[in-house]
């Protein structure tokens, strides 16, 4: 097989700027939720910390919500140009969730963050703060719509086979996938872990940066003295109050959403074990029926060999109960599922020209297994490292301030990656795992057997493998230099503190006697001829 | 039989119309920013005239690509495959460009502007020159065999019609961001942008009414020829009311310009959604490139509601931000000293 035809360009390709698109989706909907949570708390308390608190984090939110924006266009057009086979085989069913994300998600989310930005002064101070609930909920709609798009391609229900294709019978069937229900779920729990990795490694890093300035220090009684930097607008008692409870909210968010995700994670796996047995067995590199879990398995699991692999620590019983819920029920292995699979759906590629050059290959049923063994459990190892850090965060910092060991601050502040890594693996895990198939067939009760279709004829019969890496790398050295810029711009602005996003703090010094700050009460209503917009780019 | 497939066929000329309405003044004040600002003041007046409204402006396009996906899944794929260079093009520009709206101000250096300042001027010039091709190119047709795939490579696509495309909706972008401007901006850039209008407006429309009558004389109906002639008369009618100094009126004829123009334009080929240049037998249309009725009538009733609730509130917004911005209102770049340092990752202990 050459390494370059257009299948494995398109698939590259797919591959990167999805999974790159999904580095900026869940920190846009785990912080989006938080933001507006925080925003809700000032609106009803009028306390100037999260005032703060909501311009400083809703800055990083919007730096990093334009790249999701740009990069979520890439999605909807690659499907057409890239996968045109896909598209026509799928359309009926697969393109009227993209088609409502866009109406009843996309246009929501847009708009009212549009009116949330540039609203502050125009709006009264409750439908301004509706405005972000509503981009946030807009948000999170659009999660369910493209997660049952994705779901009925790893589990197809509500349709019948007319003349080679699917054409939906029931939208309801379609619309409340199980795999879809539990994958929501899951999905947006594993956005807010980002978003508590995220509050928790920044404001650790403020907190350390007062500690070592001297600006708080720490009490006989072990408690924390915040103090003021008075040369610093912005740096004083209320920044201190910004930082420890954005980090307390940020490390509670990130141990609820792993408690979360590990919970639908569970449902998931179960399903998944029925409607794909052979992702779940490759995913355990399981070459052989049985019951335990492997720990960790050696030999070359690249090899799609599974005689070269050895479970080297095994827990018995735990695979039964991930697959069954119990400790006894043997578990179907790779080598029981490969027959199957052949008897099903055949040895080769059926000789018909949309397979191109593969047109009667030997079909590997068996999906990457290094990739699907080690992605599954990246993704629950980074998981729970994050919770695990977010706990021991918790107990450190229970005297209002953290240690003055920079170690720990660069710990907390590189740990925002892992939960990046979490979703990036568990994404990957699912999709390889789903391979050689892009609509996976399942023999489960519940699915409809012969709805699927080979990867192999998915793509774009007339689009060129020039065509395809031009793309390609196009598209990836964009997204790169992209990646620099944005993480460059996050920087800046985090270590500006909330000064960076609160120019009135500079520019107009107000009295942050806790009494005499405007509240949100005393926001919006006046409208002065300088208010044509709160904000400008 | 016929019926809910020439619904969405209505459907997705009138989300085409909506995204050239709307995103056509934000892609032409885009590309304004280079050929009609003076000075960082003024850009900034341009930008923020779009700046609360151009991300859900952008939505119409995503819209339209998601119903063609949706309801003519072969017109869809077809199409999309078959430009993928253009579309490439297009992706490329309209990545630059968002992030160019959001970071352009992040960073308060001359330089730094600079090089955001041409990612929005040429962003919006080639999405609009690529849309615009793509479009055109769905109306005259492609080189397409029977299972709707792109013969002769990748720049088969290649035509006058490509380029008459790209130019009508660049053009039209820019007449139409003039008479946006007038409308929505004070002063200096409020009295140069009708001036411009007025004085432009008759080349910038050569090229869509270039394109509109190649349509009528390739398909043209009756009806379409009217819709042609009622196109031309709100072109004049904009035309003489930004002279009278009637913004909005001149707006809102310009408007309809846009919706005679691509309803004559999309009435002519109708029911051709996508014609091939090899054999009429491959032609895509609206029986042949359909979803099943079942998914066009669920997708039906929930347009049905989901459509004017989107306009309505797209609307309020407009309202929000009615008031003109001038160079008055745009506040002093926020520079601030960072309150920590950049050591705290390369000192050692």
């Amino acid at each position: 097989m050459d390494a370059l035809d257009a299948l494995e360009i398109a698939r590259w390709q797919f591959g990167i700027t999805t999974v790159y698109h999904f580095m900026m989706v869940p920190l846009t909907i785990g912080l989006g939720l938080v933001v507006a949570v925080i925003q809700t708390a000032w609106h009803r308390t009028g306390k100037p910390e999260y005032l703060r608190m909501t311009k400083f984090w809703g800055k990083l939110f919007l730096i990093n919500f334009i790249m999701g924006v740009a990069t979520g266009i890439v999605q909807e057009f690659q499907f057409g140009m890239a996968w045109s086979e896909y598209s026509r085989f799928v359309g009926d069913v697969f393109g009227a969730p993209l088609a409502l994300e866009a109406l009843l998600a996309f246009f929501v989310e847009s708009t009212f963050l549009g009116l949330w930005i540039f609203g502050w002064k125009q709006l009264k101070p409750g439908i301004h703060l509706a405005c972000l609930w509503i981009a946030v909920v807009g948000s999170v709609f659009s999660a369910y719509f493209i997660i049952v798009a994705n779901s009925w391609m790893q589990h197809p229900v509500g349709v019948e086979m007319i003349d080679g294709r699917p054409v939906m019978t029931d939208a309801w069937a379609v619309f409340t996938n199980n795999t879809a229900l539990v994958a929501v779920p899951h999905t947006l729990f594993g956005a807010l872990a980002v978003a508590g990795g995220f509050l928790l490694g920044i404001a650790w890093y403020h907190l350390w940066r007062r500690r070592r300035d001297g600006v708080d220090t720490v009490g006989a009684d072990g408690k924390v003295v915040p103090g003021e930097a008075g040369d610093i607008p912005g740096r004083d008692k209320n920044d201190h109050k910004v930082w420890i409870r954005s980090l307390r909210i940020g490390a509670v968010v990130a141990m609820i959403s792993f408690a979360g995700t590990a919970l639908t994670g569970d449902l998931q796996g179960k399903l998944m074990f029925e409607q794909q047995p052979m992702k779940m067995a490759a995913a355990e590199a399981a070459c052989h029926d049985g019951t335990g879990f492997s720990v960790l398995s050696i030999g070359n699991l690249g090899s799609q060999n599974c005689d070269d692999i050895v479970a080297l620590i095994e827990v018995p019983g735990i695979l039964s109960y991930l697959a069954k819920g119990d400790f006894t029920t043997e578990v179907q292995g790779v080598n029981s599922l490969l027959p199957q699979y052949k008897e099903a759906y055949g040895t080769h590629l059926p000789d018909n020209p949309i397979y191109g050059e593969r047109a009667g290959q030997e079909i590997d049923y068996l999906p990457v297994m290094e990739v699907t063994y080690w992605g599954f459990r990246m993704m629950i190892g980074f998981g729970g490292l994050a919770a695990l850090a977010a706990l021991v965060a918790l107990w450190l910092t229970r005297n209002g301030t953290v240690p003055e060991s920079r170690w720990l601050m660069r710990l907390a502040v590189f740990g925002i990656l892992a939960p990046f890594g979490a979703n990036a693996a568990g994404w990957i895990f699912t999709e390889m795992g789903r391979q050689p198939f892009v609509v996976a067939p399942n023999p489960d009760p519940n699915g409809i057997d012969q709805v699927f279709m080979f990867t192999a004829a998915a793509v774009s019969p007339g689009v060129t493998a020039g065509e395809l890496l031009a793309s390609l790398i196009t598209l990836t050295a964009i997204y790169a230099v992209l990646l620099v810029v944005e993480v460059k711009l996050l920087v800046k602005y985090i270590r500006g503190g909330v000064v960076s996003a609160m120019p009135e703090l500079v520019h107009a010094p107000v009295d942050e006697n806790e009494d005499a700050t405007p509240g949100p009460g005393g926001q919006g209503g006046g409208k002065s001829a300088d208010d044509v917009l709160a904000f400008a780019y | 039989m016929e019926l809910l497939p020439t619904i969405w066929f209505i459907a997705i000329a009138v989300l085409w119309t909506g995204y050239l309405f709307l995103e056509g003044f934000d892609l032409g004040v885009g590309m304004l920013m280079k050929l009609f600002a003076r000075d960082n003041t003024e850009r900034r007046v341009l930008l923020n005239t779009v700046g609360p409204v151009w991300d859900g402006n952008e939505v119409w396009l995503l819209t339209a690509g998601g119903a063609t996906f949706a309801a003519f899944p072969l017109w869809y794929a077809s199409l999309f495959s078959a430009l993928y260079l253009p579309l490439l093009v297009v992706l490329v520009a309209l990545i630059f460009r968002a992030v160019a709206f959001e970071y352009r101000g992040k960073v308060d250096t001359d330089q730094w502007r600079a090089r955001w300042d041409w990612a929005i001027a040429l962003g919006s010039f080639f999405a609009a020159f690529g849309v615009g091709a793509a479009l055109a190119l769905t109306t005259t047709g492609l080189p397409l065999n029977a299972n709707g795939d792109r013969e002769g490579g990748p720049l088969a696509w290649f035509s006058g019609y490509a380029v008459l495309g790209g130019l009508a909706v660049v053009g039209f972008s820019l007449v139409h961001a003039l008479a946006f401007l007038a409308l929505k901006t004070d002063g200096a850039v409020r009295h140069r942008a009708r001036k411009w209008f007025v004085r432009l407006l008759p080349v910038l429309l050569l090229p869509i009414a270039g394109w509109a009558l190649s349509i009528q004389f390739l398909d043209g109906k009756a009806w379409t020829w009217a819709l042609i002639v009622l196109a031309v008369a709100a072109a004049a009618a904009a035309w003489a009311m930004a002279r009278k100094g009637a913004e909005g009126k001149a707006f809102v004829a310009l408007g309809a310009f846009l919706a005679l123009g691509s309803a004559s334009i999309f009435g002519a080929v109708f029911p051709v959604v996508l014609p091939s240049t090899l054999n009429e037998a491959f032609d895509l249309t609206i029986s042949n490139a359909s979803s099943s009725d079942y998914t066009l009538g669920l997708m039906s009733v929930v347009a049905a509601f989901g459509l004017p609730l989107v306009i309505a509130y797209q609307a309020w917004t407009y309202w929000v931000f009615r008031r003109r911005v001038s160079a008055a209102h745009i506040p002093e770049a926020h520079s601030f000293l960072p309150a920590i340092a950049a050591k705290a990752f390369t000192t050692k202990d």
